[in-house]
């Protein structure tokens, strides 16, 4: 009997070790998972409540919330991503729909996707020296900026690879007719791809609504409340940092706050976007 | 203003009419379309071999032979929907009435405009059922709203899907069945009033009631437009078809009227494949 | 355009106004559309066509931006400190003193830690998901691993200032320093300070943050082992660990190691995690329990408060060294899972 032998029970024992090993690591994942959102919870649901949202970021030991840093970044992430999105959906219109022959699609695609990770504090540094450092000032504008630039890949990506799911039947159908190319691209390819190139806008508002490091050295931050795109501006990211690494307990309490408010908001977003479209994002 | 666009307007018309006048005494026998030495590559891979074949007005031309015979192909160089892909291209001559289409300085909108298509499977757009007859109308029309009511019932009517669209036309055109969604297709292609209508297997996705449906629409139309169809179905070719053409391997085998083709075909490959014992 | 539509629209109205449904009848066909009409859309067209191009390649001329300026601002530190500046520890702002080496060894040492952690956890995870998982649990599951990846750096760095940390130093740091801090040699990485932070902890979260980009790819390229050649392995009686190791891996090569290039390349850069955890203490020393600092930490603690033009330009060199090895990084990681794309499509 083969099933008796030395060799197989070896060869049995070493798959189970090795399965086992696989659902640990998927334990790790989740447990850490888990971990960091029950500890938001726990230190930041405390923290929550209307004046959170309602008054400015105090002095240490006084009371106050963070809706100027609410109002900041909400500024600054509504800009960016309003900026973002029109360069963003016509530069992936041009890689799905103009994108076969010629150099500067592939090139295109293979500096988007390595935009996609590169690192955001540098984007922060490049908008301080041809920004920041040019008019002698921070500013939400300059942050907004930076944030663009972070999200102008994810819209991009998004948007090439929904287009591309739209069968080249449709294309034709509207060519067929005499349409146009831009008519076609315009008014039937992005319309039938409507909810996937949504998803790539929101997965950008997300990843931007988070970023800190691109903040530090453009928008600054404002203690006070400003709407003023041209001032140093209050956010949300850079004001957790600041209060959490601050020796105020009231600022820490308000940092993770902060955090609760970013974690699932973004966390949110992204879990509709992905059970809505779970192809290819 | 007015006075000037009337005056256009009239002046296209009686150009129009003066077009069909002279074509109608020109010859009862001059083809609508007239292909002359039809080449076409996928590449460096000829998918077309020197096809030679005359469309003729107002008739219904079927196109039949195994797949990958090159009979699509053949339809898609009518309106040029080759001009999507780089790397295919076609040499000779396509004259739509007498007129090179393959020209490098043919409008290949204005041409599809003139050439309609409907394709394999049902290609509704994500808009409703009344915008998908508008669209096409809108691109070289501006109708008022009533007039643009009235375009789109015609086109429903044409395409004998408007009994069951009427109450529902803001819905979407993906909302419909299959073989509806198919007709409207069909309706979509005639709204625009082409002169040539392609029919790419437009019921080889289609259940057998729709199919009867579709085959009866093409009788309808072909008093009205020329019409060419591809279909792997013969008797659907036999059914629907003035003239049949079977294809073999890019090139064109036989091509006559289609009671001959099928009754006494003249080459044996023919017959061989028209009585099942091939392909 | 508009006068021109006007008269089309006139046209055109007044025929379908007039014969309205009896159109049907006579079958009028439309007229050739006008030449200037046609002319415009062709115009229109190139438009388009064009305005798609400049915004694509608006995306390359970014990249060539944030080279240039960078090139363009560390050009004093360039010019003052040559080739050196990577290799010199020093790093002083009351004598305008810069070297990288410190920052580099920081971000290169908490990035190996963190892939030598991440890689057997990521290959963990993708396994499990594409072998075992049950088919109800695997999207669900994917998604929260993705999760992992979108919670804000932010969020890491206060977690593992705040919680790890104390954690870390209880428990960990002694247990580690009675264990492997006997080999020989590698022993004094793991003596030293255990107060929860410096580069060992930073390695660690960022292990964390990596996961989820390495196992996603992981998986992806997984699965785009054609089942064929998996039933073909099971059809011997391997077992699905002998599948796992001996056809899909080979199988994949190129693309796991693609994904671990994305956990790299992701890992350099990351700021704030290891800002809050690394201790931001300028020094090099042998242990991996002290405290240390990154490229993106140095730039994220001293760039806004910068005084000297030299100590602004020493830490935009330091951005710009950073952003070149993350580009090489990623470059390499897109290149081969471009080259197991193209393996793919060769195959089918």
């Amino acid at each position: 009997m083969i099933d008796s032998s030395a060799l197989y029970r070896k060869r049995a024992r070493t798959n189970r070790i090795a399965l086992v090993l696989s659902m640990v690591a998927m334990g790790v994942g989740m447990g850490f998972l888990a971990w960091i959102l029950i500890v938001l919870l726990y230190k930041g649901v405390g923290a929550l409540s209307l004046s959170l949202f309602v008054q400015p970021t105090p002095a240490p030991g006084s009371e106050g919330g963070l809706s100027n840093a609410i109002i900041g970044s909400a500024m600054m992430v509504g800009a960016a991503t309003f900026i973002a999105t029109p360069i963003g959906i016509l530069a992936g219109i041009y890689l799905s729909e103009y994108g076969r022959k010629g150099w500067l699609a592939p090139a295109t695609r293979f500096i988007n996707d390595i935009l996609l990770s590169a690192p955001s504090i540098v984007i922060g540094v490049f908008i301080y020296t041809v920004y920041v450092a040019q008019v002698q000032h921070f500013s939400g504008w300059a942050g907004s900026l930076a944030l663009t630039l972070i999200a102008i890949p994810v819209v991009v990506r998004t948007t090439e690879n929904m287009l591309n799911l739209v069968p080249a039947s449709l294309r034709e159908a509207a060519a067929a007719l005499g349409a146009p190319r831009w008519k076609v691209v315009l008014h039937v390819v992005l319309r039938a791809a409507k909810a996937g190139v949504l998803t790539g806008i929101l997965l950008a508002l997300a990843r931007v609504s988070g970023e800190t490091a691109p903040l530090l050295f453009t928008a600054l931050n404002n203690q006070f409340t400003s709407v003023d795109l041209n001032a140093p501006m209050a956010n949300l990211p850079v004001v957790i940092f600041q209060f959490a690494m601050s020796p105020y307990e009231n600022w820490n309490s308000l940092a993770w706050g902060g955090a609760v408010i970013i974690t699932f908001g973004v966390l949110c977003l992204n879990i509709v976007v992905r059970t809505l479209f779970r192809k290819k994002i | 203003m007015q006075s000037s666009a009337v005056t256009k307007r009239d002046m296209s018309f009686s150009q129009l009419r003066g077009e069909q006048m002279s074509q109608a005494t020109g010859s009862e026998q001059t083809p609508k379309i007239r292909i002359r030495n039809l080449d076409f590559f996928y590449g460096s891979f000829q998918g077309l071999k020197h096809i030679n074949l005359d469309i003729h007005e107002g008739m219904v031309t079927a196109f039949i032979g195994p797949s990958g015979c090159g009979k699509s192909t053949l339809l898609r160089t009518l309106n040029r929907m080759y001009d999507l892909y780089p790397g295919q291209r076609a040499t000779g001559e396509i004259l739509l009435n007498g007129k090179n289409v393959l020209d490098p300085d043919q409008d290949v909108n204005a041409l599809r405009a003139k050439v309609g298509m409907v394709f394999q499977k049902p290609t509704p757009f994500p808009m409703s059922i009344y915008e998908n007859i508008a669209f096409g109308v809108r691109l070289y029309e501006s109708l008022s709203r009533a007039d643009m009511d009235n375009r789109v019932e015609w086109a429903l009517r044409k395409a004998a899907l408007w009994d069951e669209v009427k109450g529902k036309l803001n819905q979407s055109g993906l909302s419909l069945s299959g073989g509806q969604q198919q007709r409207l297709c069909i309706a979509r292609g005639v709204a625009v009033k082409p002169e040539v209508l392609l029919l790419d297997e437009p019921t080889s996705a289609l259940d057998p009631i729709s199919t009867a449906k579709v085959e009866e629409l093409v009788h309808e139309l072909k008093s009205e437009y020329t019409i060419a169809i591809v279909t792997h179905n013969m008797q659907q070719a036999a059914r629907v078809s003035d003239y049949t053409a079977y294809m073999y391997l890019g090139e064109l085998v036989e091509f006559g009227l289609t009671d001959e083709i099928f009754i006494k075909p003249k080459r044996k490959e023919t017959e061989d494949y028209i009585t099942g014992r091939f392909g | 355009m508009s006068s021109h539509s006007s008269v089309l629209g006139a046209g055109s109205a007044s025929a379908g106004g007039v014969s309205g449904l009896a159109e049907s009848v006579s079958g009028v066909k439309q007229p050739e559309p006008p030449k200037d009409r046609m002319r415009a859309q062709r115009f229109q067209d190139a438009l388009f066509h064009q305005l798609t191009r400049f915004f694509a390649f608006s995306v390359l001329a970014i990249l060539a931006a944030i080279l240039g300026s960078l090139l363009y601002g560390a050009w004093p530190a360039i010019k003052e400190f040559g080739f050196g500046f990577p290799f010199s520890s020093e790093w002083n702002p009351v004598t305008d003193k810069f070297g990288g080496l410190i920052s580099v060894y920081g971000t290169l040492s908490t990035s190996v830690i963190a892939l030598v952690v991440a890689i057997p956890v990521s290959f963990g995870i993708a396994v499990f998901l594409t072998e075992l998982c049950p088919p109800a649990l695997r999207s669900p599951l994917g998604i929260a691993v993705e999760l992992l990846a979108a919670v804000p750096s932010i969020i890491y760095g206060m977690w593992g200032l705040f919680v790890f940390a104390p954690l870390f130093a209880d428990y960990v740091q002694p247990a580690l320093s009675m264990t492997l801090g006997n080999i020989p040699f590698l022993g004094s990485l793991f003596q030293g300070p255990k107060n929860g932070i410096g580069i060992l902890s930073a390695g660690l979260i960022l292990a964390v943050m990596v996961i989820p980009f390495i196992a996603s790819v992981m998986r992806d390229v997984f699965e785009v082992v054609p089942g064929i050649l998996k039933e073909s392995a099971y059809g011997l009686g391997a077992t699905t660990w002998e599948v796992v190791w001996n056809v899909v891996l080979p199988y994949t090569r190129v693309g796991v190691i693609g994904g671990v290039m994305l956990g790299l390349g992701r890992a350099l850069g990351e700021t704030m995690a290891v800002t809050f955890v690394i201790g931001n203490a300028h020094r090099i020393s042998p242990s991996l329990y002290e405290a240390g600092n990154s490229i993106a930490s140095t730039l994220a603690n001293e760039f806004a408060e910068a005084a000297s033009d030299l100590h602004v330009a020493s830490l935009i060199e330091l951005g710009l060294i950073l952003f070149f090895v993350t580009f090489v990084v990623l470059a390499l990681s897109k290149l081969l899972l471009m080259r197991l794309g193209r393996m793919e499509g060769e195959k089918t």
